[in-house]
């Protein structure tokens, strides 16, 4: 290289650019990870197939189908919001990405606007393919968009924190084992599949209190049986997200 | 401004649990110059650094890098500084230069990627994730990314450690290209060779202190006495080159035939020595001057030897 080549010329880009390329870069690193996508939309996509096509659960009256997919988005948004970016957020902890990005002259806040949008545009194209295949499954889904958007948004907040959370108190192995082990739980307990009626009383009382079971619960109360807005359950994910940011930004640790 | 120092630590101290990582330590590192923080293992070199790029919140003292505190400063400050850590820092699935195209979208006049990627001799990384490139990949990886926004101080947290031969020195004239185009470089080392080569300014570091600051050649001079060597005819008269000699030099015939001068070793000593060969028809041969290194300067002040040593180019 020429002389002058490393003259120092300092300089942060403009917010918006370092955002945008910050998104950028998050949201390929997502896709382009086999695990994480075997989370975000295979297993999403083929329960919805498998379990429109089979009648395996008894998911009560009407098409399994409209049982089903807002169960299976609520499982497309916990998968992403929580269990993928609590195992990719571990990891990027444990080997200094996160330190390394904090000397850069992206801003802390900056860099967690970058994973939330990333997570946004991973769950706007988890949704796109999983409505459309519902859709082939003879999916007709009711009620109002607005309340949809909005407890989508409300559980991804909520599951943004507890993941954060995860990632930034444990162990990068402890949360890849913990974040998946909670992933298959709350698949099986949090009426994603199996409705909550099935549980005796007792415990689908404190099950309904579960982040997935609230959304899952209450994206079938608008699309499956037209509710204008699941003001209970919206409660319960906002009180979570409340309690999750709140302690993640609390006790986030960086490296 | 030119001669403001572009890193000034006072009394820094900082602890971990019970452990005292560094204690009491003062640093001043000149604009525009190449300086070299030597130190064994755990002498507190990388805690040093780490509070002057900010992770590290001093427990007393106080630290200014370009005349800022770089946590209460750190937003005006990072753009203007480049790290380079000890490992890691980039995305195990990342692309070697898909992760340096990114470092240079977060600055305002990043250099040239492709350039930077063939100076360093990462082009052939190709497609390959960063978790699969070889460890002296990674580090020039992270080499690159602390000087492609073009900063005016770079931070190099032992930049060769674990490199070859070849790659080191490619390093080493990457920081020569720095310092001639005027960015401040700060790096850690324990190598010897290296802070000899290309700082110019060492500060030595033991157990959390700076136990000598100064040029290599002031360090080395500040040390014990430098040793000529020549081997002749056995059985010389040592008393006869003894008194030709300036005052306080030492002469000594270890094996018959080899001579050992020491002493302050100049020009004109060894005009001194060669003439009194001369004198008594002698041919001295394999006149050899061996100047004291750093090596014998940090072994004097810590009483420790560095690791590392096998590996001197």
């Amino acid at each position: 290289m020429s002389a002058g080549t490393y003259t120092p010329r300092p300089g942060a880009a403009p917010l918006p650019r370092m955002i945008a390329a910050q998104t950028a870069l998050e949201t390929r690193m997502l896709l382009r990870n086999g695990e994480q996508l075997l989370l975000t939309v295979i297993i999403p996509t083929l329960l919805l197939v498998l379990f429109s096509a089979v009648d395996i659960v008894d998911t009560g009256s009407g098409a399994s189908v409209d049982f089903l997919a807002p169960g299976i988005l609520a499982l497309a948004v916990m998968s992403t919001a929580f269990t993928g970016q609590a195992i990719a957020t571990g990891f990027e902890r444990r080997y200094g990405v996160l330190k390394r990005l904090g000397a850069s002259p992206l801003p802390r806040w900056a860099l967690m606007t970058a994973k939330t949008l990333s997570v946004l545009v991973t769950e706007v194209l988890q949704i796109v393919l999983l409505t459309a295949i519902a859709f082939a499954l003879g999916w007709s889904p009711g009620g109002n968009p607005l309340s949809v958007l909005l407890l989508l948004v409300l559980g991804t907040a909520a599951f943004s924190g507890l993941g954060l959370l995860m990632a930034g108190t444990l162990k990068a192995e402890a949360t890849l084992a913990a974040a998946n082990l909670v992933f298959l739980l709350l698949l099986v307990g949090g009426g994603v599949i199996v409705p909550l009626e099935k549980f005796p009383d007792a415990v689908q009382s404190v099950l309904g209190l579960l982040p997935v079971s609230a959304l899952s619960e209450g994206l079938r109360d608008v699309l499956q049986h037209g509710a204008s807005m699941p003001w209970a359950q919206a409660g319960i994910l906002a009180v979570w997200a409340v309690l999750g940011l709140g302690a993640a930004a609390k006790f986030f640790r960086w490296e | 401004m030119e001669n403001e120092p572009v890193v000034q630590v006072t009394g820094l101290v900082k602890r971990y649990g019970a452990k005292t990582a560094v204690n009491g330590l003062d640093l001043v590192v000149a604009a525009g110059a190449v300086t070299a923080v030597l130190g064994p293992n755990g002498a507190g070199k990388t805690t040093t650094i780490e509070t002057c790029e900010g992770y590290r919140r001093p427990d007393a003292g106080t630290v200014r890098v370009l005349g800022l505190d770089p946590v209460a400063d750190a937003e005006r400050l990072r753009p203007r500084v480049g790290v380079m850590l000890q490992s890691g820092g980039v995305y195990s699935g990342a692309r070697a230069d898909e992760m340096l195209r990114h470092m240079a979208k977060l600055h305002a006049h990043p250099l040239d990627v492709d350039t930077l990627i063939e100076r360093l001799g990462l082009g052939d990384c190709g497609r390959t994730a960063y978790r699969r490139l070889s460890g002296g990949q990674q580090q020039r990886l992270s080499l690159a990314m602390a000087v492609v926004g073009r900063p005016e101080l770079v931070f190099l947290d032992e930049p060769t450690a674990g490199l070859d031969p070849q790659a080191r020195r490619s390093t080493w004239d990457l920081v020569r290209e720095l310092h001639a185009d005027g960015v401040s470089v700060v790096l850690t080392t324990h190598f010897m060779d290296e802070a000899e080569t290309l700082a110019d300014d060492v500060a030595i570091i033991d157990a959390g202190r700076v136990v000598a600051q100064g040029s290599p050649e002031r360090l080395c001079r500040g040390g014990a006495e430098n040793t000529l060597r020549f081997t002749g005819r056995p059985g010389l008269d040592l008393g006869s080159l003894l008194k030709a000699l300036p005052d306080g030099c030492g002469a000594a015939e270890p094996l018959p035939g080899t001579y050992r001068i020491t002493g302050s070793v100049d020009p004109q000593l060894l005009a001194t020595v060669t003439s009194w060969c001369a004198q008594h028809g002698v041919m001295p041969e394999g006149i050899s001057v061996e100047r004291h290194t750093l090596e014998d300067v940090f072994l004097e002040l810590t009483g420790k030897q560095l690791t590392g040593k096998e590996l001197r180019a």
